[in-house]
């Protein structure tokens, strides 16, 4: 395959989209009609994406796993959305938006994608507005902005804590109406299980009816994955149990590259784990952390008093807490970004300062701000939040000191894309989570929900008519050809493979057992003897689950063990790659962390020498990856350290 | 009867149902009024004036068209609703549902059940004798019904007297449901008028049938 | 704590299903309902039996798929939540607990506690949307809307369309979901447009599909794991009713 071409589109940054869109080739009305195109995923960039075109005129197949488009994990995303539209006046710009989000990425992403992004920011509340989402209004009936994590300006918009849901039920509403209208057919309850590839390029996919488990065969123009995030691979996350790499992962090894596996994100403020039962991780939005202070205790033997029961947060006195965020980061104090917030945590923890029965956990504490604005105003500000704390956690936060702990929340990395989002595979596109391109090493808050929509309505409708001008010559193929046969046949051997075991022990079984290898070696603070570990655990984890797992039922039936076992087997290879991954990275940067690469003080050190770039790895056979480079130029902005103290 | 009432919308039935409702409660009242003339110690000289106008002005006449067929509509589409309200759960579930709703706002069709059984009654020792449907041994010198005398043999009964003040109670329990149900159906839902809508519901529910249940116990103990 | 779970077992759509007695030990009380079914699978796993299938995916009450009738509860016994966070300590050591999949005519049973609400999706495709093309939205603060009517709007558009309301209502209806999403947009000036065609099409959707009708019990509202209030319906009859005669 030849060297990674990102297909900038040439001119000064602040033009280039509009150059491209300009000049991009587009396909007249009666030959759309004979274009079709696979979506899979339907979260804010599958939706929109399928909306979109479904509107344009091409034929749209989409596809879930789940029972509605509308449970995807989009729905889950709380805080916000970004736009620079400047509504407080507060001095914000596209150019402002693009800077802050390179730099909150540590210097990790690719210049002309990020301006792109923030240039139609006011475009998706523009468009979200006119499709009735409620968001949050001024008195006069203006819309209200707010302040986020990593930002000097109010320019986040959001719909209570519920934005992504409010979001997503826009684009679901966009979608059913076109399927209402016959562009866009709806496949839910199936998985994609592989690509298939005709003459180089994508054409379409073998999914499982997961309901009678039945494969099937779908031809397409195009294929676009919009398949989320990979950060179950760590069992324990805040995404939802059937968020899987598969999609993202068989593309991979069909050829379209993964770039940056490493960049994965800890988000500080989330309910700390309680036992080995537990299954997932819940977050609590960022914005506690604007009036909440976090602290552990000063003395050992008070952490430990406290892990045992014998001594309740409360009976600590002032002077025997130490607000560690406060006491490093004088500056930001506890808004630091939630990267530098999460590993500070973690330090104090493996120092033996941790609290709760596990020692994994530390306060954010409101006593301070009842005091300064009264239990109303905090109750306003974060009843909801306080109110689901108490449900999970059983304990009153009014009174008590939360407790909590980082956990694995967003993955910057994903399928390699150019400026079309293009994989390396022509005719494969990937939007949303599932690509790499905006993020570099660390997301900013309200910044997910941006890229989600810009990716579905504003880029992939242009990018994929431009490459499917190119193909109006090529006729629908029959899905009986060699290609779909292959394979649907591959397809079926992995899964008679998997039915095949007979094992002892359950998917779940492994899928913990990664968790904790990804967790302990590659998760928060990561160095070489660990990551090495960590890729011999993982062989020999795989090995074990291809010998030793246990899928009851048949193939032929809906089958939620075998569903997962697909998804685990999957996992167990990306681990290993993202392993690999943070090993090549011989620095500190954003969400990856090398402990050999930090400064004195214990923070990030970044080499912008050696690996101001992104690293796309090819699959080459199984636990082999070769590593390709883009080059990350800096044209726009200065390339600096982040500093927060 | 025009059976494209079945095929009407949910939302349309509903709306009918209220409406309905809202009429006979207002003609429960002219008929309580009626009623309460029992109470008049003139050996029925204003019952009987009353049961005269009732039964022969023209405008009643008409009105009384109306009644009987919104009264028919009323019953006729609470069964339908019923029968469908059956069918959109063919499996039922094991445990019996637990939800707190509000006192016997699930038996509505049950209530209405047991007041339509009185109904029944009532109509046979009243209405249909006004119809000539069955015969009669008492009537007034005029020729007409003397529904003053028929009224006070069956409140001399205790045993009627009894189901009688069952049956109100009943009524009374549909009509609490049904009044804040019926202006909630027909959109009326507001915080400025709910707590109003559901204080009268009440005081209507209370109040009318114990209008009409204070006949029969002055008819057995005072009298 | 040591409980008795009786569960709805059913192969498939087609076949007849029955309740299968598990007893399940040393569960702990900050345990979710979720997780205890978790390691009920788990056990019938090891003893080579087939898991007990039920919906869910965040496990967080927002995506709205999980859906349990739980002793006699849409959602359990705790108020305002999904069970994914329903938690054991709502439940007393000994308890016996009777799990049943959602029970309505346009609701299938799939499998064992699993059901099929695609007619949801069927009734938000006739209309619960606002018909605007990708591109040309005007500049979203032209379109003012008051704070009361947004909140308002908010507050019918939280929905998570879990169907917990029809499963609660002992007439299997679907009026709260329906007119969660009709309030929302009667709301905004943007749905304005629409408004009537919009109310027309998915009541005769909803009926069409075989849900049943509003008695008025608000079982929906006083189950729903978002507290949608019952005035969005009141609303909707009255969208219903200006769009069928005015």
């Amino acid at each position: 395959m030849a060297e990674l071409n990102s297909k900038i589109p040439k001119g000064p940054l602040t033009s280039k989209w509009t150059h491209y869109k300009d000049h991009q080739n587009l396909v007249n009305p009666s030959n759309k009609r004979k274009l079709d195109i696979i979506i899979v995923g339907t979260g804010l960039a599958g939706s929109a994406a399928a909306a979109s075109l479904g509107e344009m005129g091409f034929n749209v197949k989409i596809f879930c796993y789940q029972d509605s488009p509308r449970r995807a994990h989009s729905i889950a995303a709380q805080g916000g959305i970004n736009a620079a539209k400047n509504y407080p006046n507060d001095g914000d710009s596209i150019y402002r938006l693009f800077y802050d989000t390179i730099k909150g990425g540590d210097y990790r992403a690719r210049e002309a994608n990020v301006y792109r992004l923030a240039e139609v920011s006011n475009n998706i509340i523009d468009q979200c507005v006119a499709q009735g989402v409620p968001f949050a209004r001024e008195y006069g009936g203006s819309l209200e902005n707010r302040s986020f994590g990593g930002a000097q300006v109010s320019r986040t918009f959001f719909a209570r804590g519920q934005t992504g849901q409010q979001l997503l039920l826009g684009s679901y509403g966009a979608l059913s109406r076109q399927i209402k209208l016959g562009t866009v057919k709806l496949y839910n309850r199936h998985e994609m299980m592989d690509v298939v590839i005709v003459d180089g390029k994508a054409r379409g996919i073998i999914a499982r009816d997961l309901i009678t488990g039945k494969l099937e065969r779908h031809f397409g123009h195009a294929v676009i994955v919009a398949t989320g995030g990979y950060g179950n691979v760590f069992y324990l996350s805040t995404n939802a149990m059937g968020s899987n790499t598969s999609a993202i992962w068989q593309i991979f090894k069909k050829g379209a590259w993964f770039a940056n596996p490493c960049f994965t994100q800890i988000h500080p403020t989330c309910i700390p784990v309680h036992g080995d039962y537990q299954s997932k991780l819940t977050l609590m939005s960022e914005s506690l952390r604007n009036d909440g202070r976090i602290w552990v205790p000063k003395r050992k033997e008070d952490a430990e008093a406290h892990r045992n029961g014998k001594l309740k947060a409360n009976d600590i006195p002032e002077e025997n807490r130490d607000y560690f965020l406060e006491r490093r980061y004088p500056a930001f104090g506890n808004l630091v970004p939630r990267d530098v917030a999460s590993r500070a945590a973690k330090e104090r923890c493996d120092a033996g300062y941790g609290v709760g029965s596990t020692g994994l956990a530390v306060f954010l504490d409101f006593r301070e701000s009842i005091g300064r604005l009264g239990k109303n105003v905090i109750e306003e500000r974060y009843g909801n939040l306080f109110q689901m704390y108490e449900k999970i956690v059983d304990e009153n936060p009014y009174v008590n000191p939360m407790m909590i702990y980082p956990a694995v929340h967003y993955t910057m990395g994903g399928t390699w894309v150019d400026y079309e989002l293009q994989t390396t595979v022509t005719g494969l596109f990937a939007a949303g989570e599932a690509n790499f391109s905006d993020h570099g090493a660390n997301r900013l808050g309200a910044s997910a929900l941006m890229q989600g929509l810009a990716d579905g309505y504003f880029v992939l409708p242009y990018t994929v008519q431009n490459y499917l001008a190119g193909e109006i010559r090529v006729a629908r193929m029959p899905t009986d050809k060699a290609e779909f046969d292959e394979a649907e046949k591959a397809v079926q051997a992995r899964l008679d493979k998997l039915m095949g075991i007979h094992g002892t022990r359950s998917v779940d079984h492994f899928h913990k057992e990664l968790g904790k290898i990804m967790w302990e070696f590659v998760g928060m603070a990561r160095n070489e003897a660990g990551l090495k570990k960590a890729i011999e655990l993982i062989r020999q984890l795989r090995d074990d689950f291809w010998k030793d797992v246990k899928i009851p039922g048949t193939m032929n039936e809906l089958n939620i063990e075998l569903e997962k076992a697909n998804r685990v087997a999957d996992f167990l290879e990306l681990g290993e790659l993202l392993a690999f991954d943070a090993l090549n990275r011989n620095e500190s940067c954003g969400g990856h962390f090398r402990e050999e690469y930090q400064t004195e003080e214990g923070e990030c050190k970044r080499n912008d020498e050696d690996f101001k770039y992104v690293a796309a790895w090819e699959y080459v056979s199984e636990g082999q990856f070769k590593l390709h480079k883009e080059d990350l130029a800096y044209e726009e902005i200065e390339v600096k350290q982040r500093v927060y103290k | 009867m025009n059976l494209s009432f079945i095929r009407f919308s949910s939302i349309t039935k509903k709306i009918w149902m209220a409406f309905l409702g809202l009429f006979l409660m207002i003609f429960l009242v002219v008929h309580l009024g009626i009623n309460l003339c029992l109470l008049r110690d003139d050996g029925g000289a204003w019952f009987t004036a009353a049961a005269h106008f009732m039964g022969t002005n023209y405008i009643i006449k008409v009105f009384e068209i109306v009644l009987f067929a919104g009264f028919i509509l009323h019953v006729f589409l609470g069964i339908v609703l019923q029968v469908q309200n059956w069918l959109a759960r063919p499996v039922r579930y094991m445990v019996t549902n637990k939800t707190t709703t509000p006192f016997l706002s699930k038996y509505m069709i049950y209530t209405g059940g047991i007041v339509l059984v009185f109904l029944v009654i009532h109509f046979i020792n009243f209405y249909f004798i006004k119809m000539g449907l069955v015969s009669n041994p008492n009537m007034t010198p005029e020729g007409e019904p003397d529904f003053y005398t028929i009224a006070i043999q069956l409140f001399s009964m205790p045993a009627y007297s009894l189901l009688y003040i069952v049956l109100f109670i009943v009524l009374g329990f549909h009509l609490n449901q049904a009044f804040q149900a019926a202006w909630q159906t027909l959109g009326v839902n507001h915080l400025q008028y709910n707590a109003f809508i559901r204080r009268f519901g009440i005081f209507y529910a209370i109040v009318v049938p114990l209008g009409f249940i204070i006949i029969p116990i002055y008819f057995l103990l005072i009298r | 704590m040591k409980l008795t779970l009786k569960i709805w077992r059913q192969k498939d759509a087609k076949s007849t299903g029955k309740f299968v007695t598990y007893p399940l030990d040393n569960i702990s009380p900050n345990c979710s309902f979720l997780e205890m079914l978790d390691i009920l699978n788990e056990q019938l796993i090891r003893k080579n039996e087939e898991p007990v299938v039920f919906d869910h995916d965040c496990r967080e009450g927002i995506c709205g798929m999980c859906s349990l009738y739980i002793n006699g509860r849409p959602h359990g016994p705790d108020d305002a939540v999904t069970v994914c966070q329903l938690h054991m300590r709502k439940f007393s050591d000994g308890d016996t607990i009777v799990v049943e999949p959602w029970r309505a005519k346009p609701f299938p049973v799939v499998r064992d506690l699993m059901v099929d609400r695609s007619a949801f999706d069927r009734i938000i495709q006739e209309g619960g949307y606002i018909s605007v093309n990708t591109g040309g939205a005007a500049e979203a603060n032209n379109i003012l809307v008051g704070k009361e009517n947004a909140e308002l709007a908010m507050d019918a558009a939280a929905c998570i369309g879990c169907g917990a309301c029809v499963a609660a209502c002992k007439n299997a209806s679907a009026m709260l979901f329906v007119s969660a999403k009709i309030s929302q947009f009667a709301l905004l000036p943007q749905g304005q447009v629409e408004a009537k065609q919009r109310v027309k099409k998915m009541v005769r959707m909803m009926d069409e599909l075989g849900f049943g009708n509003c008695t008025n019990t608000y079982a929906c509202e006083a189950e729903c794991p978002k507290l949608i209030s019952r005035s969005n319906i009141a609303r909707m009859n009255r969208e219903f009713m200006c769009a069928k005669v005015i």
